[in-house]
């Protein structure tokens, strides 16, 4: 009582089964078709998403918008091209009280920024990035009236790299780019 | 930056009479300072250090490594296989479930649920209308293979492979029916949600089928507290509705669904014999079990009824198309809302006569000042994007008329069915009800031939008066695609 429609009539092919047959066959050109359209266009090389320094505004929203709840977006600091300052413009706030470590004299809000001494008068400053949330306050500072050397970029031993980075849509310097996954960061080199 | 700047500059200075030419000459020196202040000296020279202090090197955690993407493709294939296997072959319930588990593992934890063949089919849009945007071969074989495998053996990507369509399968502990009308009513909902996925994408707006998704927080035990809780939500409500996203919301279902009405093979309670013992008609909690039919309705009047109600839908076909293209050219401009340049076009377009915003700046404000610019490439691009959607919302909005109208076209007809089967299209090929035909029990060896009455080839008996309300149910053919 299976009324598979080939195994009733052998070797007659009814209506439902020849429109079955046809929209298969329907359906097996177009995908081939779109295969074929989109098959030179698809890429072995994985890409990844980052952000071009050169292009961001630091507007904070890399903090805000990552799908993650602490972003993946993180500071990263170039050292070479940093000045060791006192006074740095990244790490204090624009008019501290005084040069020290309290929360009320800096602009990083989760501590991230260490400020270890170095020499007279050269201070050494490293990020931790398990507090560093991405709010880019330091990298504006430092971009503003620094050397440039904090920078964002998005770490990719965090970076879930979404089909489409949420942070992108929103990124005020359109500063969001794919770079192929082999060569995953836009370092920051010279000013 | 600079090297940008520069030519834009010169170029008119040209054609500037001489008398300006001494205001041209220190506008760029002034300019050039300017940039040369910004980018090519250091304000603070790095220091030369007495002590020998090492530099610390800037860290770069590499991404995830190109091999472990094929490594995925050959775990999609072979899970696609393996389900397949387990569907047609193994009859086996227990062989899907373990497939499920190791899917919402691989597919689901370790890979954070991305990238998903629910989001390629954004990709593969994408690809078609940016010839610029790569499409990674990854994206393009999740989109492809679980559509190949339907257009020959229905859904096997859903019933084990799909970490979405798993992670709801397992939490399935007590499936209520959901009321037909409410089935039918929803049931349009994929079809609608792919046109719109398919519109942002293809207008590089957004991929709102990612940002929806309600169970990515929870692979990723991460994310906006929105989602998070709707995918929870989701997942407590499929503890009683079974595959909530899968039947009323996936975009990619839909398509699946289109593939396998017009499968080579297809998924039956059991392949051998149906004695019509009725024991299967409640065992699909996904209401795609299909009852027998006579293939129209029981009497005159009712057959009347019918054909009115046909001839209704064949007349609202066009109709409801053209209203629904209508209505969507009239909301082409919100729509293009969606994509961040014409909002951005429109911030310019408002602020224009205002003097730049200074102290504590919002991204907002930053993200002005950065199109003011260059403002007539951005409002180039917004007013392209604008055409674009002019052209795309009038499609969409056919598109959701005519899947309404094939929706009607669908309940006027009936089809005709002398056993019980699970429909082609919303078949998950879950395998549940295999376990409750007794025939295909002992087909399979597990029950011995004594525990039935022997087979009886005579012809099906009446068809039995199914229950009230799944006469609707039964009476919807697939997809409205056969003709009664």
């Amino acid at each position: 009582m299976n009324p598979t429609d080939s195994k009733t009539n052998p070797g007659q092919v009814n209506r439902r089964q020849f429109l079955r047959d046809g929209g298969r066959a329907t359906a097996v050109a177009s995908l081939g078709g779109l295969l074929g359209m989109v098959l030179g266009r698809s890429q072995a090389e994985g890409y990844v998403w980052q952000i071009d320094p050169s292009k961001c505004v630091y507007c904070g929203n890399c903090a805000t918008h990552c799908v993650l709840e602490q972003s993946a977006v993180k500071c990263v600091h170039a050292y070479a091209m940093c000045g060791y300052c006192q006074l740095c413009t990244g790490y204090f706030e624009p008019e501290p009280n005084a040069l020290n470590t309290g929360a009320e004299n800096c602009q990083c809000p989760t501590a991230a920024i260490q400020r270890t001494y170095v020499e007279d008068p050269y201070y050494e400053y490293t990020i931790d990035e398990d507090l560093c949330i991405g709010c880019a306050k330091c990298v504006d500072g430092c971009t503003r009236f620094g050397n440039g050397s904090l920078f964002l970029q998005i770490r990719h031993d965090r970076c879930v790299n979404c089909n489409e980075c949420a942070i992108s849509k929103v990124c005020a310097g359109d500063a969001f780019v794919r770079v192929p996954a082999s060569q995953p960061y836009l370092l920051k080199t010279q000013h | 930056m600079s090297h940008v700047r520069t030519p834009a500059v010169a170029a008119p200075g040209r054609n500037i009479r001489p008398a300006h030419r001494g205001l041209w000459a220190l506008t760029m020196v002034l300019f050039l300072l300017g940039g040369a202040a910004l980018f090519a000296e250091p304000r603070f020279p790095p220091p030369d250090f007495e002590s020998g202090h090492v530099l610390p090197e800037t860290t770069t955690p590499p991404a995830r490594a190109v091999w472990l993407e094929y490594l995925d493709i050959a775990v999609l294939a072979g899970g696609l296989i393996a389900a397949t296997y387990f569907i047609y072959r193994k009859r086996s319930r227990t062989g899907l479930v373990a497939l499920s588990i190791g899917s919402i593992l691989y597919f689901g934890f370790w890979k954070k649920g991305c990238v998903c063949a629910i989001g390629s089919v954004q990709n593969v849009t994408l690809a078609l209308f940016d010839s610029g945007y790569a499409l990674p071969v990854g994206a393009l074989a999740f989109f492809v293979l679980p559509l190949a495998f339907a257009v020959m053996w229905g859904r096997s990507f859903c019933a084990g492979i799909c970490p979405h369509g798993a992670l709801q399968d397992l939490v399935l502990l007590k499936p209520l029916k959901v009321p037909a009308w409410l089935e039918q009513g929803l049931g349009i909902l994929p079809y609608i949600y792919l046109g719109a996925g398919v519109l942002f994408a293809a207008t590089g707006s957004a991929f709102i089928i990612c940002q929806y998704d309600p169970f990515i927080p929870i692979f990723r035990m991460n994310g906006r507290v929105a989602m998070v809780v709707a995918g929870i939500a989701l997942l407590l409500l499929g503890v009683f509705v079974g595959r909530p996203y899968c039947r009323f919301l996936c975009p990619f279902g839909a398509l699946l669904k289109i593939g396998s009405v017009v499968s080579k093979w297809r998924v039956r309670v059991t392949p051998d014999y149906c004695t019509q013992c009725r024991l299967c008609e409640a065992s699909c909690p996904f209401g795609a079990m299909r009852l027998p039919s006579p293939g129209k309705a029981a009497d005159a009047a009712a057959q009347a009824a019918d054909r009115r109600r046909l001839l209704i839908a064949v007349v609202l076909l066009p109709v409801l198309i053209g209203a629904g293209a209508w209505l969507g050219w009239a909301f082409a401009g919100p729509a293009s809302r969606m994509h961040p340049t014409v909002v951005v076009a429109e911030q310019l377009l408002r602020a224009q006569d205002q003097p730049p915003r200074t102290g504590v700046l919002t991204p907002e404000d930053r993200e002005l000042d950065r199109v003011r610019q260059n403002p007539r490439q951005t409002l180039t691009e917004a007013m392209g994007i604008r055409r674009q959607f002019n052209i795309g919302t009038p499609i969409f909005g056919g598109w959701v008329g005519l899947v309404i109208a094939i929706k009607l076209l669908s309940l006027a007809l009936h089809r005709r069915r002398t056993d019980y089967e699970p429909d082609r299209g919303d078949c998950f090929s879950c395998a549940r009800c295999f376990e409750y035909c007794p025939n295909e029990l002992v087909r399979r060896g597990v029950l011995p031939a004594s525990a039935i009455p022997p087979m009886n080839p005579a012809p099906a008996p009446q068809v039995p008066a199914p229950a009230p309300f799944t006469v609707a149910a039964s009476a919807c053919g697939c997809a409205g695609k056969e003709g009664a």
